[in-house]
């Protein structure tokens, strides 16, 4: 079990717990603001952006370079962005907290 | 050669220098074949801009057939995103429950009427019904007014044998002036009532502008749907053992339908005017040219995806270029993708295999290139699964 955080745009705290699955599922399933997963978690629509808190990268680690590809031409990009279909929920990330992306 | 399967007429010439320069209406279309350069071609905006004459993005080229802009479509940012703004609360509703449980039985509701033929012509009997049906939804219009819909045929811009057709087009923008007019009049909860209520930068939208929301909504979803529905009846009837999977593993309905997306990829390419002299893969572009964002090929480029050529239903990481990229990408994909996520559940609960009787592809001819988009005609019989 992982307890994850997601800041919105609108300055709301949600925390969630996830068991397995996708980030980017855990938030749809949960009406997080912000977070479609349009493309299910594929990695093509790039609707599940997030930024992951600069003390928590360790847990969650670097993008793919397919990943990394679709983040770099996405306006809202940084150091921290992260594709959340691409993570994946283990106990590894418990107390991660994600700003959702614009 | 199964009968399903199309092929990717771009190889060749994506690896040996990655573009190719057509001739359209002599205004000559520069298409870009490889993933990387369409999706940058794509974000850059300010070089390659969609805010040109009206219509000389779409190729073949539309503006000898009409003056209207098509929004958000043909504006850039960020004009744009403040039109997509307006726009994106609506066309998301597909994800409503709500709204699948009506979509689900419109196409149960098909699906159940065609087991009962003996055989059934796909593209007009099926699909664009479907896609008809389908929008009532979209728009929040009555049912019956698809009826109207489907007496129009397959492309609202373009007849058999003929790539432009301005009377065609003359029909719809009769038709959706007409409807502006009574939502004016008469104000209800469907989309036309909601765009003319809407606030754009400090104003209400004009009646222009909801034209240009109601073009694009109804042309942009209309083959393309069309073509992705047919392809994927085509694709099952070579692939029952498909049909079979998807019945024990519904968890993997999203994944393959975003895998058919790639590789139908319904809309071949989309063109972008150049604005600036520029190099695109280690092409000379100059200002007031124009490219093309051929999804079609990137969308089987080897250097991106493994076995492009092969339908894998549960692959896993697939950045398709099949709904567009960036600030443009589909504004319909939302609904588009719910019609098919339904589809395919529909079909693997209720047909077991499909036989494909009689067909005639549709090939599209870009320059040297012939493409393969879909069909013309294709004639099958469904069998249902055993209860």
């Amino acid at each position: 079990m992982a307890k994850i955080t997601f800041i919105t745009s609108d300055e709301q705290r949600i925390t969630l717990e996830g068991y397995s699955g996708s980030v980017m599922a855990l938030a749809v399933e949960n009406g997080i603001k912000g977070i479609d997963g349009d493309c299910g978690g594929v990695c093509s629509c790039a609707t599940c952006h997030v930024h992951v808190a600069p003390e928590d990268l360790s847990k969650t680690g670097e993008a793919s370079e397919i990943e990394a590809d679709m983040l770099e031409l996405d306006d809202d990009t940084d150091q921290y962005s992260r594709l959340s279909c691409q993570l994946q929920i283990s106990e590894e990330l418990d107390g991660l907290v994600l700003r959702v992306a614009k | 050669m199964k009968k399903s399967e199309i092929p990717d007429p771009f190889a060749a010439q994506r690896s040996k220098c990655g573009y190719e320069t057509i001739d359209d209406q002599n205004d000559p279309v520069t298409m870009l074949l490889r993933h990387k350069d369409v999706r940058k071609t794509a974000h850059n905006y300010k070089t390659f801009t969609s805010e040109t004459i009206p219509g000389r993005i779409v190729v073949p080229s539309e503006v000898n057939i009409r003056d209207t802009r098509q929004i958000p479509f043909e504006v850039d940012p960020p004009k744009h995103g403040a039109y997509r703004s307006v726009l994106e609360a609506w066309f998301k509703r597909p994800i409503n429950a709500d709204y699948q449980e009506a979509l689900t039985t419109i196409v149960s509701s098909i699906i159940e009427e065609m087991l009962a033929k003996e055989s059934l012509e796909v593209v007009n009997e099926f699909a664009l019904p479907l896609q008809s049906r389908a929008l009532t939804l979209l728009l929040n219009t009555p049912f019956k007014e698809s009826e109207i819909w489907i007496s129009w045929g397959t492309h609202v811009f373009r007849s058999e044998g003929e790539a432009l057709d301005a009377d065609k087009a003359i029909v719809l923008y009769d038709y959706i002036d007409r409807e502006l007019d009574r939502a004016i009049a008469n104000p209800s909860d469907d989309l036309y009532s909601v765009l003319m209520q809407s606030d754009f930068d400090g104003r209400k939208l004009t009646k222009e502008e909801a034209k240009g929301v109601m073009v694009l909504t109804f042309a942009g979803g209309r083959d393309t749907v069309i073509n992705a529905v047919t392809n994927a009846i085509a694709y099952f009837a070579d692939h029952p053992e498909s049909l079979e999977r998807l019945r024990k593993e519904p968890e993997i309905i999203t994944n393959a339908v975003e895998e058919m997306i790639r590789y139908f990829s319904p809309l071949t390419h989309m063109g972008r005017v150049v604005t600036e002299n520029t190099i695109v893969c280690e092409h000379a572009a100059k200002a007031d040219s124009r490219v093309s964002l051929c999804w079609a090929s990137a969308n089987r480029d080897e250097n991106v995806f493994e076995n492009p050529n092969e339908i894998v239903l549960d692959r896993k990481i697939n950045p398709h270029v099949g709904f567009g990229f960036s600030h443009h990408n589909c504004l319909g994909a939302t609904h588009a993708r719910q019609i098919m996520r339904i589809l395919v559940k529909e079909f693997s609960e209720k047909i077991k295999s499909i036989d494909i009787l009689d067909m005639k592809e549709n090939i599209e001819k870009w320059g040297k290139f012939q493409r393969k988009v879909g069909y013309h005609k294709i004639s099958v019989k469904f069998n249902a699964t055993t209860q």
